[in-house]
């Protein structure tokens, strides 16, 4: 029978003030299997947990209650302690006798009969509880990060520089994501290509980086420290080993006039193509839609002038299997298409902006092209409809943002800053022309952030007015804006030459089917949840699995590099043990009672039940059961409540156990 | 919050059957806010409220709960993802089914408390326990579980209690 210790602690006064600590020790003494009780005033303090080491000597205790503080404070402290002194730790369970009793009641009678109710409780529960060893569980030491775009990009070196191997994804066929497409970048005015593409670069040269672009993720299995990936690398149709990248085949392509999306629609590419200049891994990819030989199955240009035979049709996608230990998500944003409604979207277009109808309206990333030197313009900024130089420019932030009507209620939180930039840009090339601004609220949180904003005001003559667009429409070659300017009380109408439109960002397309694929939440918008918003900024609840950048939520680059970094520390974390160790709160399945309906398997958000066979001897199949891997499995007992056969039990948390408690009360 | 010294006649037990991650840790912040609440709540902690199988809350009602509370994360909140989602299909379930046997369902109470929400849990609390004081003892479940008894005399010592459960 169980030998049960029970040490109640004062908390200096927080719990002797209201709780008679005396009697609950007293009359918990007198409950069957507990054999030692003590108080005394600081449990936690060192000669606290020495008094519950020599008890445990001392009265031989087998089971350890402390009734002290909340678990999710000192159940460590005191597991620990126990550990120490020979008892194993899940032996020892905490009493909450000072949060959810002392702290909240005033009653000094009521107080101490609830805590005595409290300790019998967890007196109780440890009579029922079982030795637990923590489960070890190895780790790969290898990455995966999912998107190549500056997040990934940072995180993949910083982890690839502490030695450890990465394997970058980007369904792109260059990484460099939004930020290769940006002119200039706020609050220092760098040119973006130039601290970029070192970058790039750098993660195609790295020893330990596998490089995998215009490639997707298939399938993720597996958990923490042990994943299995598979990757799909969509047919480039272009030998990567062969090509020198001498880009003669797409000069020679016929085809010159497909839009280039990585130019927002604003130049042409060729049907064979890489998406910039200055693209890593510099090797093209044949867009097998626009192609004329696979449309027609005539042409084959670039394959009769490729040098080193490089071109190959037939080429097929590939499935890669990679094994990794941790993956990180850095999947980025895309810029709320307002104009009609995009396929597949939940959110209505505006329409009222007029962006999709009217050429000359634009928005954000395509006026980054028109001012950014590797741009379609070579840095002019012109109208996409007649390529003149627009003299006035009236910019609209919170276009779709901030819209709690239209489904998107959050701030981008990057619009403010890139708009007064733009402002800059503008002038700098424009010096005649004028830029109006309509802002609903200007939000500046950042280091320099106010005096970039400022300067844009101030020496670039930027012109904001506090309001809201209400109409818009094309007047001869002009574009007429109106709006209220709420400061001063009036009505505003300005005759704009362009107008570019700072909307929303919202996560990328196709964010949710590849969480969906990775088992981590998102949220309403879809962006991905961290585990805490604070104290757990850049993992999510699913263990080993870790995000940056804006795929978490609206981010500038300072916030996405920082995060990024942050990332790959949480994984070299992780990769500086060669096993992992887990709490042994898991599911195990009673064999003999298992009927194999694998209802649990239904319900396991981990996907950790499989199925079993059962043999006897000569391999004659008896019986199909469930089986929980532990190392998946999370441990949060949906399984249990659901087994109609009560097969299934969670360590930790038994049936038994609970009933206890509940029959303690 | 001040609670009135006021001595009732029936003082309700209520048994809390809460989630770890957001429950818990919301009554926790009651705590360390110093906020007060009746005295008469006993909180059953599990890690997910995904765990909580509803015979739980029958066998609390049987062995002397006049009331019971059932709580954990937010929709969409839960740290095992879906838990309480599974959860709240199983309640909206039992709660027809207690209807059924005759529990006035005003005794069980399903919400969701953030760790956040130490508030929310202090005025639930005070709340279900007014509620459950108004409606008086539950009984005939209590009686039920007497009966079922072997020998019919009620275990009030330890030393009884013991022997019953040597048996």
């Amino acid at each position: 029978m169980s030998r049960i210790g029970v040490f109640v602690c004062h908390c200096g006064e927080n719990i002797s003030r209201t709780v008679d600590v005396e009697k609950v020790a007293a009359e918990v003494g007198r409950l069957f299997g507990v054999a030692y009780t003590c108080d005394y005033k600081y449990m936690c303090s060192d000669p606290g947990q020495n008094l519950l080491k020599k008890a445990v000597a001392e009265h031989k205790l087998e089971g350890i209650v402390v009734a002290a503080c909340s678990p999710r404070m000192h159940e460590k402290t005191f597991r620990n302690a126990a550990k120490a002194a020979g008892v194993n730790p899940f032996l020892c369970e905490m009493a909450n006798i000072r949060e959810h009793c002392s702290w909240v009641h005033e009653d000094r009678d009521e107080a101490t009969a609830k805590a005595i109710d409290i300790v019998g409780m967890m007196v109780e529960r440890v009579k029922r509880n079982k030795k637990l060893q923590p489960i070890t569980v190895p780790v790969t030491k290898k990455a995966l990060v999912i998107g190549g775009g500056i997040a990934g990009i940072q995180t993949a070196l910083d982890i690839a520089d502490s030695g450890h191997q990465v394997v970058l994804v980007e369904r792109e066929p260059s990484i460099g994501g939004h930020m290769a497409q940006l002119s200039e970048t706020f609050p220092t005015l760098d040119c973006s290509q130039c601290i970029m593409t070192p970058k790039m670069v750098d993660v195609v040269n790295h020893p330990n980086i596998t490089l995998h672009t215009y490639a997707e993720i298939e399938a993720v299995d597996g958990y923490i420290g042990n994943f299995q990936v598979k990757v799909r690398k969509k047919a480039r149709s272009v030998d990567m080993a062969k090509c020198t990248g001498c880009g003669i085949c797409m000069a020679k392509c016929p085809q010159k006039k497909i839009p280039n999306s990585f130019d927002k629609n604003l130049g042409f590419r060729p049907a064979i193509y890489v998406p910039f200049p200055q693209a890593v891994p510099n090797t093209p990819v044949i867009d097998r839609e626009n192609c004329t030989y696979f449309k027609t199955g005539k042409c084959g240009v670039c394959q009769k002038v490729c040098g080193p035979g490089a071109v190959d049709y037939t080429q097929e996608d590939e499935i890669v299997v990679e094994q990794v230990g941790a993956v990180v998500v850095a999947t980025g944003f895309q810029l709320y298409d307002i104009g009609p409604k995009p396929a597949g979207s939940p959110i209505e277009g505006y329409g009222e902006f007029g962006y999709g109808t009217i050429p000359d309206v634009i928005d954000g990333l395509t006026f980054e092209r028109l001012a950014s030197a590797s741009g379609p313009t070579g840095g002019k900024i012109q109208r996409p409809s007649d390529g003149t130089e627009p003299k006035s420019v009236v910019f609209v932030q919170c276009v779709g943002s901030r819209a709690r009507e239209k489904g998107i209620s959050y701030c981008s939180k990057i619009c403010c800053m890139y708009t007064a930039k733009h402002t800059m840009l503008y002038k700098h090339k424009v010096h005649d022309g004028q830029a109006y601004v309509f802002f609903m609220d200007a939000r500046t949180p950042g280091k320099g952030y106010d005096e970039f904003w400022r300067r844009s005001i101030e020496e670039e003559e930027a012109v904001y007015i506090r309001g809201m667009v209400s109409r818009l429409y094309q007047k001869g070659d002009k574009i007429v804006v109106m709006g209220s300017d709420v400061h001063v009380g009036v009505q505003v109408e300005i005759e704009a030459d362009l107008v570019v439109l700072a909307t929303a960002v919202q996560p990328r397309e196709g964010a949710d089917t590849l969480a969906q694929k990775l088992g981590i939440s998102y949220d309403k918008y879809h962006f991905y949840s961290e585990a805490h918003a604070k104290l757990r900024p850049v993992e999510c609840a699913t263990a080993g699995i870790y995000l940056a950048g804006a795929c978490q939520g609206p981010k500038d680059i300072p916030d996405t590099v920082a995060q990024a970094s942050a990332a790959a520390a949480k994984v070299m974390t992780l990769f500086s043990r060669n096993e992992l160790e887990r709490e042994p709160i898991v599911a195990k399945v009673n064999e003999r009672f298992c009927v194999g309906c694998l209802a649990c398997r239904k319900v396991c958000p981990y996907g950790a039940v499989e199925e079993k066979e059962i043999r006897d001897r000569s391999g004659n199949l008896i019986k199909v059961v469930a089986y929980v891997n532990p190392g998946v499995c999370g441990g949060c007992g949906t399984c249990q409540a659901t087994c109609p056969s009560k097969s299934v039990e969670l360590d930790g948390y038994t049936d038994e156990q609970i009933m206890a408690m509940i029959e303690a009360l | 919050m001040h609670v009135d010294k006021v001595k009732h006649d029936f003082e309700p037990k209520i048994v809390a059957l809460v989630c770890t991650w957001c429950t818990y840790a919301g009554a926790d912040l009651a705590g360390t806010s110093r906020m007060q609440y009746p005295p008469n709540v006993r909180v059953v902690k599990f890690p997910c409220t995904g765990r909580i199988d509803p015979v739980f809350i029958l066998r609390a009602f049987q062995k002397g709960a006049d009331g019971v509370l059932v709580s954990g994360c937010h929709p969409g909140d839960c740290h095992y993802m879906a838990g309480n989602f599974h959860a709240r299909r199983r309640f909206a379930a039992f709660r027809k089914l207690l209807e059924f046997v005759g529990v006035d369902l005003s005794r069980l109470q399903f919400s969701w408390v953030s760790a956040a929400e130490g508030g929310k849990w202090v005025e639930m609390v005070t709340e279900l326990t007014e509620r459950v004081r108004q409606l008086g003892p539950l009984t005939e479940f209590r009686e039920l579980e007497l009966a079922e008894q072997w020998s019919g005399s009620t275990l009030t010592t330890p030393e009884l209690k013991e022997a019953y459960q040597a048996i």
